[in-house]
């Protein structure tokens, strides 16, 4: 009997924000019908294969996009309930993103009814000038009061998502979103510094805009890290904080290199042993195209490189459990510069890397493995 | 053969773009030599190098048969001339080998700073100049104009010149009929010992060398064995014949006046240099022709391939190049920066660029070259006197008594109105001022003693910006000068980079300290730790920068699962890495050294 997470992408967005190269577009209504339910087909025959070969649950369900609530409250239900008919474990943790703009108690109350226990909500700032800049469509009372409606509905588990190296931004605006975050007594947060992805508005506009640069976002990530710490909202991953217990479950399966199964265009799956991943497409995934191959994975590699991405770390009983030999001399020999200047630490469990060493993590990670 | 009265030795002589190439691919055309099919833009430029960078730069030579007007055929023969001072012994040797030179002049620049000096040139082997007003198609020409100013400045009368365009072929036909008419055909020495002057020479994979002569004096035919008179080799001539632009025609002898090939199964070019005279064993000449001179690399830089594994790619390379290129030297040595290479000589910079560009471009070679040194003599203590090309090789200071450079006697020419401007960069690049010639009312002669390791490096190019394109150069070496030549390490993290270390004089060193410590430290990427940046002179530091350490280099975003991308990204990485050049724990794109390479004193 195996767990693995499910990851149902949602396509469609009102507006494409700036920075962001995930898949989505506007769409109409009727495509939104239409997608739920070719995508609750998918979920049904998937999962009745995967269990047909093994005996297999789904105890986390991640709900992202694209803005899964511009679906509207009665297609995610639909959703869920399609996991919910004996796939999904009594304890499962049950995420749905959306976008605070226009949610109202209903909303919730749909979702909150039907077993969905975690909220996602993209604040990225809690300064207007910036939120304008990124595009988004609320000001920050319009996501204070979605997740008060939220808090009140019954969610206890809202995370928020805050962007570091926005254009213009400073410590002290920084400080304004963590504030923010913190008086709204929410506990979990994940802060991921911009990065210029290209074919996105920023990539091809940046010599417009005032981002900025790597050693001032460097020390607004470390005063991140700081304030929300401060405030028992402890890292446990590169850009995700939580309270004691309140980590994301789903995210430490991509972390841990465990298994799970992605539908909708642009999801990627790692199911025994083996990557693939449906096509940027959204007519072809209505169509019922097969999933393109992405090769092998779970390596020892990819799993160092996975779980140094977690305060934790690379763990040698784990290592052991799951390889059956412990982790090579040769990493702990290339990772001795970097323990000796303060990048990696070593300890009787195994190797971690510290906060230096997650903003250097890309150059750490090619010099170590 | 024609008769020696209807023979005619010419060169074609010109300020850069004025039209060299075309005009001789239009007397090509003209004379039927090549068919229009067959003809490619700048016939006589073979390498792609030359055809782009629009320089000649070896000399090429082709016969042209020509029905003049008065019903005469006429065997001309073109030795086109390559175009830089660094081949200025080529450019001599070929005009020695001529009766006559076509002087292009750009109907509406007019005369021009090589327009002058190649005339000099012309005339300093006595030859006969035929003017010819090229471009007459350009808007702003203004032919009239033109041929006064020649008549004033060179005192060449041009009523009679032609005024062509060598780019349309409109009148081409007249440049013929005045060489015809005003170039002399050469004497007729056949009854003398053979006197051949080799002016070029090439390898042949199935001939070996073919050497490009014109006979002065005697005869010459298959069977005789010629005597290179300087080197004292000799060979059995296999053919010997004419140059016709895609083959060649062997024929039964070459004769005084002739111009052509002889092939004789030689092996380098060595053997068969520029200028040597060629004479049989039979019946040797008592002397050779003026004006040979072995002409040895005075420019020196180290050659490496990037990545390792081509060493002896690079070896051959360089070793096919040098079969074709007497000049060039090489030998190997090791760099503890760079790994395994070769110290190459050079003529100057142009002819090591146009080396580098070969080695990438014909052999696919991806080179790191370090900065360009000249031989120093250094005199030590105990009395020994050692010659130094490579600052690698240079003696502790505390065991140096003194050291000397090698000079050049140099002879800018330009308008008057530039003598400013260049008197301030000879005084910039240590020159000692000799005088002034006034050589016409628009023009001078600056004569000056430059270090060479002055000039070696952007001099023709700054010289040719500060007037703006006006002044010509032209130099000679001299005598060795006592000089403060002092060595300058790099230091990156502590240890001395060998190959970015290089010669300078003291007073100029910490200026340019300064300099290439910022250039590297603006080009050397941001990496894990923060890189000091030294310039030191024996141990002491003149010159500090820092690269800061990087400190934000992360996938902030790692989920949606797409983890096969994130490996990828990592493995590119990894990639990156390698391209680089290791040094302890820094490692340095060959970017920056290109950015050492390339620092311009403007």
């Amino acid at each position: 009997m195996k767990n693995i997470g499910l990851y149902l992408h949602i396509p469609f967005c009102k507006s494409k924000c700036p920075y962001c190269d995930f898949y989505s577009f506007s769409g109409k209504d009727t495509q939104k019908d239409q997608y739920t339910s070719v995508l609750r087909e998918k979920i049904l025959s998937s999962i009745s294969t995967l269990q047909s070969n093994s005996e297999c649950k789904v105890n986390t369900l991640y709900i992202g996009g694209g803005t899964p609530s511009v679906l509207g409250a009665k297609n995610l239900e639909s959703l869920v309930n399609a996991c919910n008919s004996g796939f999904l474990t009594d304890d499962a943790e049950i995420t749905v993103e959306c976008n605070p703009h226009g949610l109202d108690e209903a909303f919730f109350k749909v979702l909150h009814d039907c077993g969905v226990n975690r909220i996602s909500l993209g604040l990225q700032s809690a300064v207007d000038n910036e939120r304008r800049i990124l595009g988004r469509l609320s000001d920050r009372n319009q996501v204070e009061n979605a997740v008060k409606t939220a808090q009140k509905v019954g969610f206890k588990n809202i995370t928020l998502d805050v962007m570091l190296g926005v254009p213009n931004q400073t410590e002290k605006s920084l400080k304004e979103t963590l504030d923010f975050c913190v008086s709204l007594g929410v506990p979990h947060i994940s802060a991921y510094m911009l990065k210029l992805e290209e074919n996105t508005h920023f990539y091809k506009n940046q010599h417009k805009y005032n981002f900025p640069d790597d050693d001032t976002t460097a020390d607004l990530y470390l005063q991140m890290c700081e304030t929300l710490e401060s405030q028992g909202i402890m890292q446990y991953e590169v850009s995700n904080f939580a309270k004691s217990g309140f980590q994301s479950r789903h995210n430490l399966k991509y972390w841990h290199c465990e298994e799970y199964l992605g539908l909708g265009p642009s999801a990627h799956s790692f199911l025994d042993g083996k990557r693939f991943y449906y096509d940027r497409d959204f007519n072809a995934f209505m169509n019922g195209n097969s999933p393109i191959g992405d090769g092998f994975g779970g390596d020892f590699t990819e799993y160092a490189m996975l779980n140094l991405r977690l305060v934790e770390g690379l763990n040698e009983e784990k290592v052991f459990e799951r390889f059956g030999h412990s982790i090579p001399n040769s990493l702990y020999q290339n990772s001795k510069i970097f323990i000796d200047n303060g990048y990696i630490t070593k300890n009787k469990y195994g190797l971690a890397l510290t906060r230096k060493g997650f903003l250097m993590s890309n150059t750490i990670l090619s010099e170590i493995l | 053969m024609a008769k020696k009265e209807n023979i005619r030795n010419f060169s074609i002589i010109a300020h850069i773009d004025h039209g060299k190439s075309t005009l001789a691919d239009r007397l090509l055309e003209l004379t039927e030599t090549v068919s229009k099919r067959d003809m490619t833009e700048q016939l006589l430029d073979n390498m792609d190098l030359e055809r782009e960078r629009g320089i000649t730069i070896k000399a090429h030579a082709v016969k042209l048969d020509y029905k003049a007007q008065d019903g005469e055929t006429y065997e001309l023969n073109l030795i086109d001339t390559p175009g830089h001072v660094d081949f200025n012994y080529e450019v001599s040797r070929s005009l020695a080998a001529c009766e006559g030179a076509v002087l292009i002049i750009d109907a509406s620049q007019g005369v021009e700073a090589q327009t002058l000096a190649n005339t000099y040139l012309a005339l300093d082997h006595d030859l006969e100049l035929v003017p010819v007003i090229n471009k007459i198609d350009l808007p702003a020409a203004d032919p009239d104009r033109v041929a006064n100013e020649v008549e004033e400045v060179i005192g060449l009368p041009c009523d009679e010149a032609p005024r062509v365009s060598a780019k349309t072929g409109e009148n081409i036909g007249a440049v013929l009929e005045s060489i015809v008419s005003l170039v002399p055909p050469p004497e007729n020495n056949d009854d003398k010992p053979l006197r051949a002057l080799v002016f070029d020479s090439v390898y042949d994979s199935y001939k070996g060398v073919i050497v490009y002569v014109r006979v002065m004096d005697g005869k010459i035919k298959p069977g005789d064995t010629m005597r290179m008179m300087a080197t004292g080799a000799e060979f059995t001539v296999v053919e010997v014949g004419y140059m016709r632009p895609n083959a060649m025609e062997p024929q039964k002898e070459l004769t005084s006046g002739e111009v052509g090939y002889i092939t004789a199964s030689i092996k380098t070019v060595s053997d068969a240099r520029v200028g040597d005279t060629v004479t049989t064993a039979e019946n040797s000449a008592s002397e050779a022709l003026a004006g040979y001179r072995k002409v040895n690399p005075m420019v020196f830089c180290g050659v490496y391939p990037a990545d390792g594994a081509d060493y002896e790619n690079l070896r051959e390379a360089l070793e096919k190049l040098q079969l074709n290129d007497a000049a060039l030297s090489f030998e190997p040595e090791t760099s503890g920066a760079l790994g395994f290479g070769f110290r190459c000589g050079f003529l100057g910079l142009l002819h090591l660029e146009i080396i580098q560009e070969r080695l990438e471009r014909e052999y696919n070679l991806d080179l790191v070259t370090t900065i360009p040194s000249v031989i120093y003599k250094v005199h030590l203590t105990n009395g020994d006197v050692i010659e130094i090309d490579n600052p690698s090789n240079y003696p502790d200071p505390a065991v140096i008594d003194y050291c000397e450079e090698p000079t050049v006697e140099a002879h800018i020419y330009a308008p008057p109105e530039y003598i400013g401007a260049i008197m301030n960069l000879c005084q910039d690049r240590r020159g000692v001022y000799v005088n002034t010639t006034h050589l016409a009312s628009d023009r001078v002669d600056l004569h000056y003693i430059l270090p060479l390791n002055e000039i070696i490096y952007d001099f023709f190019d700054v010289l040719k910006s500060r007037t703006r394109g006006y002044a010509s150069f032209d130099y000679e070496m001299s005598q060795y000068q006592r000089s403060s030549i002092i060595k300058l390490d790099v230091l990156l993290n502590g240890d001395i980079i060998d190959a970015l270390s290089f010669m300078i004089h003291s007073e100029k060193a910490y200026a340019k300290a300064r300099r290439i410590a910022e250039k590297l430290k603006d080009n050397i990427p941001r990496q894990m730790f923060e890189i000091p940046i030294q310039m030191a002179i024996g141990g002491k530091v003149i010159a500090r920068e820092t690269v800061k350490a990087m400190r934000k280099d992360v996938l902030a975003k790692c989920y949606g699962g797409d983890i096969t991308r994130k490996k990828k990204l990592l493995e590119k990485q990894k990639e990156g890495k390698k391209r680089m050049r290791h040094f302890g724990t820094v490692e340095v794109p060959q970017e920056a050294f290109m950015a050492v390479l390339k620092l311009d004193d403007e």
